[in-house]
């Protein structure tokens, strides 16, 4: 009996996380569908559904490229920041040195100026590195907005890890990479899909750089994109255009959740028995 | 470490120390190189250059006249009457706003996180779904979720008021978004809403890696799971949840789309970077708007310090 | 095709200026995506026929304050992307420096147009752009309310409060319980500026920093104009208006629950769409009078084109600005956008007046209109504008009263102009 009670609370619990999180996503597919004055209705009814605005954003701008200028963007950004981090946060986790902590609080610094103030200078980096209105332009900097969050946080993993794996390692005489590469890489699965998968979103998320330092559409990213959409007149606001572009974008990210999910569980588990 | 390889080796000798350690320092360095020269390359410059124009008066309409000032951006006096950042108060009400949201939404966003991760370690059926559907909020790109939510609360077609009416819990509709006051509880609000599942998969990562013959014991040793929680699980997960904190922190700190879209961003309910942004852009002030953001900066390192410190977070040593 | 580029340049440089014909690519923007941009691409399109060079249209952030930020940062680095802009009214004063003289190309154009815009457009004795198409703001009413009712539209706003009071007490007591008065922007941004600017101007409180750059704001007829305004939050117009840009005013406006709006002409032809719950039902006159002493005004908005110090073809680019703004494109764009002409006599057009026959009765408007003090401010603009919305919001807000809150302005416009603008 109370286990029954106990269970229903936990599922009437689960409910609410789910409808919190997912209502106004829910809310953008039902606007999604709206046009003219509709738009200003309060319905929660989907019907009737009316997918025009989802054809109108492909066809006034070249939102498909935009999707691969994100996806591009977006990959690179993961893939450079995970390889200089796992090397960078084996270096602060696991070896001795003089400047350890400061090293990490100056990495940690640059997470603390606010985009805008280091705009301008960014800029004038990227148009001398020769990158301006091309995607290396926007993958440059928003590495470097990664980087921070994904050192200390594979750090704070890599310290958690067991000592004697490495020190078996060492007696046979294996170098610090091969270490990295074969001891630690396929024990820090979860930990390398959590922080990737933030490092994505965030760089898929990016605006005022990925808008700054872009100027032509066919090289500009979805949110840049979105914000973009304009009505037919200088005030109005085209809200169905940007709940459909909204709904598309959203979308890749949720199946990339999907497939990664089962990773993130798997490979945690996996490293909690090894250790 | 270091020392328990060469025990088991079994040729402690001194210099044989010494060598192994410089080559292990030295790979250190090496695998720093990569980090340290794409921030120093790319991150260096911007800022440096920031915290240099704060003592200029640059001005964008003209870069040319910029002279360096000193301290004036910061504090000076005309005719008898202190300019400058630290006599500002429009400055220091974005301070306390910046401060006070901060406080108030990584400690709610902390507990929620906290419940969340908690929900999604316990084995259930439709797990999968649940944690793909906590993490949909975190994937809607900022822009669109802020106009999103201030479409939602609008107080005359938005969603929320007439779900509220239709319910019965108000008489009126809200003005959310209008009100200075309820405008600030709005954007904790969907700040919470957006990046709990950020904390969320940060702390469950850090559950994952708990190991499992720890709540095996205190289950047969009848231990109360809330005991359990708060003596077993938090300190062991507390370096990662610490790290999630400050990173959350230092978003938090440094808001800036949410209060510009989602308010009326008068200065009753700027933020810092609200404040920065407006001197930099839309007042051209490149000198005084990178004063303040080099005084955000140092707010935000203070603050930052003090958090690790309290948080006894060992950068140095061997945790 | 590079080295012919270069070539012809070179040869051309050689010539001197003269009639060759060297195809140069030029880069601009005009309007975002959607029907403005179209309109900008067919005007284009001949004007690349006629020339023979090409012209790359890109397309700028939506809103305002972030095209203003985005073409900084690329004037400000003395960037080459873009050749030619198409600016705010309010933005002469703030990328002056940036931009070339247009006196040279224009053979006398400019005398065609409005002179106040004009003259908006001088910064420093150069012409740094053309107008292109203006906009002020306007009264939108429920003309089937007020028959309904029995009143005729308000010729003042203490007509316009009372009016509105009574419809709306009468409309919800009849089942519509969402209506409201009267509807405008107030969020805390250049929109409350501008009406703040109708309100004062109205009551003839002038212009808060007259053309001398004398700050004149501290009047009692500001007074006067700001308490009727905070009057009206709360009574005849909801608490939420203190978030409003021009969209949430039309929604509420456009979904049938209010009387009256400020807008700006744009608003209408949305209110006559098909599916317009109003659609037929909507007038428009200009704004009310400041009691019975007080003038008709507006706030002027609009569009200009301007070309970049840094562009690598200045000539060319100046001779598209030229075509863009010439009297044949306006009509054009005002039969097919209804974009309203910044020259006079096209308003008398009888092309123009077929094709949107509302706006004849603008003509007055856009003369009577009242410029924000962008010109006198210059570069400050921003922060006078940013001083004026943000003392309005307190006055409409209720966290100060109107006096105090002008004598604050007063001051703070003080601190900002220090020596001077």
């Amino acid at each position: 009996m109370n286990k029954t009670i106990k269970s229903v609370l936990f599922y009437a619990l689960v409910l609410a996380v789910i409808l919190i999180s997912v209502f106004p996503f829910y809310y953008a597919v039902v606007t999604s569908f709206r046009s003219g004055t509709a738009l200003f209705s309060t319905s929660l009814w989907p019907f009737p559904v009316d997918l025009k605005n989802y054809f109108v954003i492909f066809q006034e701008q070249p939102f498909g490229t935009n999707i691969i200028n994100s996806i591009i963007v977006a990959t690179s950004v993961v893939v450079f920041s995970l390889a200089i981090a796992v090397t960078a946060s084996y270096a602060l986790a696991r070896i001795h040195f003089r400047g350890r902590g400061l090293l990490l609080m100056t990495v940690l610094s640059v997470s603390m100026f606010p985009q805008v103030a280091i705009l301008s200078g960014m800029f004038e980096l990227i148009r001398s590195l020769g990158v301006y209105n091309s995607l290396p332009g926007l993958i440059i900097p928003n590495t470097v907005l990664t980087l921070p969050f994904t050192v200390w946080v594979l750090t704070t993993f890599m310290k958690e890890l067991p000592k004697e794996l490495e020190e078996a390692a060492i007696v046979d005489g294996a170098s610090p990479l091969t270490i990295v590469v074969r001891v630690f890489m396929p024990l820090m699965w979860p930990a390398l899909v959590t922080t990737g998968l933030l490092a994505f979103i965030s760089a898929w998320n990016e605006f005022l750089f990925a808008l700054t330092f872009t100027l032509s559409n066919e090289v500009r990213t979805v949110p840049v994109a979105i914000a973009l959409m304009s009505g037919g007149s200088e005030h109005e606001l085209p809200w169905g255009n940007i709940m459909a572009a909204s709904v598309v974008v959203t979308t890749p990210i949720v199946a990339l959740v999907l497939i990664f999910q089962r990773k993130i569980v798997a490979g945690l588990t996996a490293g909690a028995v090894k250790g | 470490m270091t020392f328990a390889v060469l025990q088991r080796s079994g040729s402690p000798g001194k210099t044989h120390h010494s060598d192994l350690t410089m080559e292990k320092i030295r790979s250190a360095w090496l695998f720093l190189l990569p980090m340290i020269i794409t921030l120093a390359a790319v991150a260096g410059w911007p800022l440096i250059r920031t915290i240099w124009l704060g003592f200029t008066n640059a001005n964008l309409t003209d870069l040319t006249v910029t002279e360096f000032i000193g301290f004036e951006n910061y504090l000076s006096f005309y005719e008898g009457e202190a300019y400058g950042l630290l006599v500002d108060p429009d400055w220091w009400n974005a301070v306390w706003n910046t401060v006070w949201f901060t406080l108030v939404s990584v400690s709610l966003e902390t507990v929620f996180g906290m419940g969340v991760a908690l929900i999604l370690h316990a084995n259930f059926k439709g797990r999968g779904i649940v944690r793909t559907a906590v993490l949909i909020p975190w994937a809607i790109p900022t822009i669109v979720s802020a106009q999103m939510w201030g479409w939602m609360l609008h107080d005359q077609f938005g969603v929320v008021n007439e779900i509220l009416l239709t319910l019965g819990i108000i008489n009126n509709p809200i003005a959310w978004t209008a009100d200075p006051d309820i405008a600030m509880w709005a954007v904790i609000m969907v700040d919470v809403w957006k990046t709990t599942p950020f904390m969320a998969l940060l702390i469950l990562a850090g559950l994952q890696m708990l190991p499992e013959d720890i709540y095996e014991a205190a289950h047969v040793d009848g231990i109360h799971p809330v005991k359990v929680f708060f003596n077993v699980t938090l300190p062991l997960i507390k370096p990662a949840l610490l790290v999630a904190v400050i990173f959350r922190a230092l978003d938090a700190l440094r808001i800036f789309d949410l209060i510009y879209v989602l308010t009326s961003s008068s200065t009753s309910t700027m933020s810092m970077s609200v404040y920065a942004r407006q001197q930099l852009v839309d007042f051209q002030e490149m000198g005084y708007g990178s004063a303040a953001t080099t005084l955000l900066f140092l707010i935000i390192a203070a603050l930052t310090v003090i958090t690790i410190t309290a948080g006894k977070l060992k950068l140095g040593e061997e945790a | 095709m590079v080295l012919r580029k270069t070539l012809l340049c070179t040869a051309m440089a050689a010539l001197g200026f003269s009639a060759f014909v060297s195809a140069a690519e030029i880069t601009i923007t005009c309007g975002n995506v959607g029907k403005e941009q179209q309109i900008c691409k067919e005007s284009v399109a001949e004007w690349e026929k006629k020339t023979g060079h090409s012209v790359n249209i890109v397309t700028p952030p939506t809103s305002a304050t972030e095209q203003l930020a985005l073409y900084q940062q690329i004037l400000g680095s003395g960037s080459s992307d873009i050749d030619a802009f198409q600016i705010d009214v309010i933005w002469p004063g703030i990328l002056g420096n940036h931009l070339i003289d247009l006196k040279p190309f224009t053979n006398g154009a400019e005398k065609e147009h409005f002179q106040a815009i004009v003259e908006n457009n001088t910064f420093k004795g150069k012409l740094v752009a053309m107008p292109w198409f203006t906009d002020a703001g306007l009264l939108f009413y429920r003309k089937d309310l007020l028959d309904k009712y029995g009143y005729e539209v308000p010729e003042t706003w203490e007509e316009l409060s009372e009016i509105a009071n009574k419809v709306q007490d009468a409309e919800r007591s009849a089942g519509n319980k969402k209506m409201w008065g009267f509807v405008f922007q107030a969020k805390a941004y250049e929109g409350l500026t501008c009406d703040a600017l109708e309100w004062i101007d109205s009551y003839g409180g002038g212009d808060v920093v007259n053309a001398n750059g004398d700050i004149t704001v501290n009047n009692d007829n500001t007074v006067k104009a700001l308490e009727m305004a905070a009057s009206w939050v709360g009574n005849i117009t909801p608490q939420g208006v203190l978030n409003y840009m021009e969209e949430d005013a039309r929604g509420v406006f456009q979904s049938g629950n209010a009387v009256f709006m400020r807008n700006w002409p744009y608003a209408w032809s949305l209110s006559q769409n098909d599916d317009s719950p109003i659609r037929g039902k909507v007038g428009v006159v200009a704004l009310p009078k400041g009691g019975e002493g007080g003038k008709q005004t507006g706030t002027l908005g609009g569009w200009q084109m301007a070309v970049s110090k840094y562009s690598e073809n200045p000539e060319v680019t100046a001779d598209l600005v030229m075509w863009l703004t010439s009297k044949e494109e306006q009509k054009r764009r005002a039969i097919v956008g209804s974009y309203n002409p910044t020259i006079a006599d096209l308003y008398d057009d009888p092309d123009v007046n077929k094709a949107s026959p509302f706006m004849g009765q603008l003509k007055a408007t856009f003369t009577n209109a009242v410029a924000r003090p962008s010109r006198a401010t210059g570069a400050n603009y921003n922060k006078v504008s940013t001083a004026i919305f943000n003392a309005t919001y307190e006055v409409l807000s209720g966290e100060q009263t109107a006096e105090a809150s002008v004598a604050q302005l007063e001051k703070d416009l003080k601190r900002i102009k220090r020596r001077s603008w």
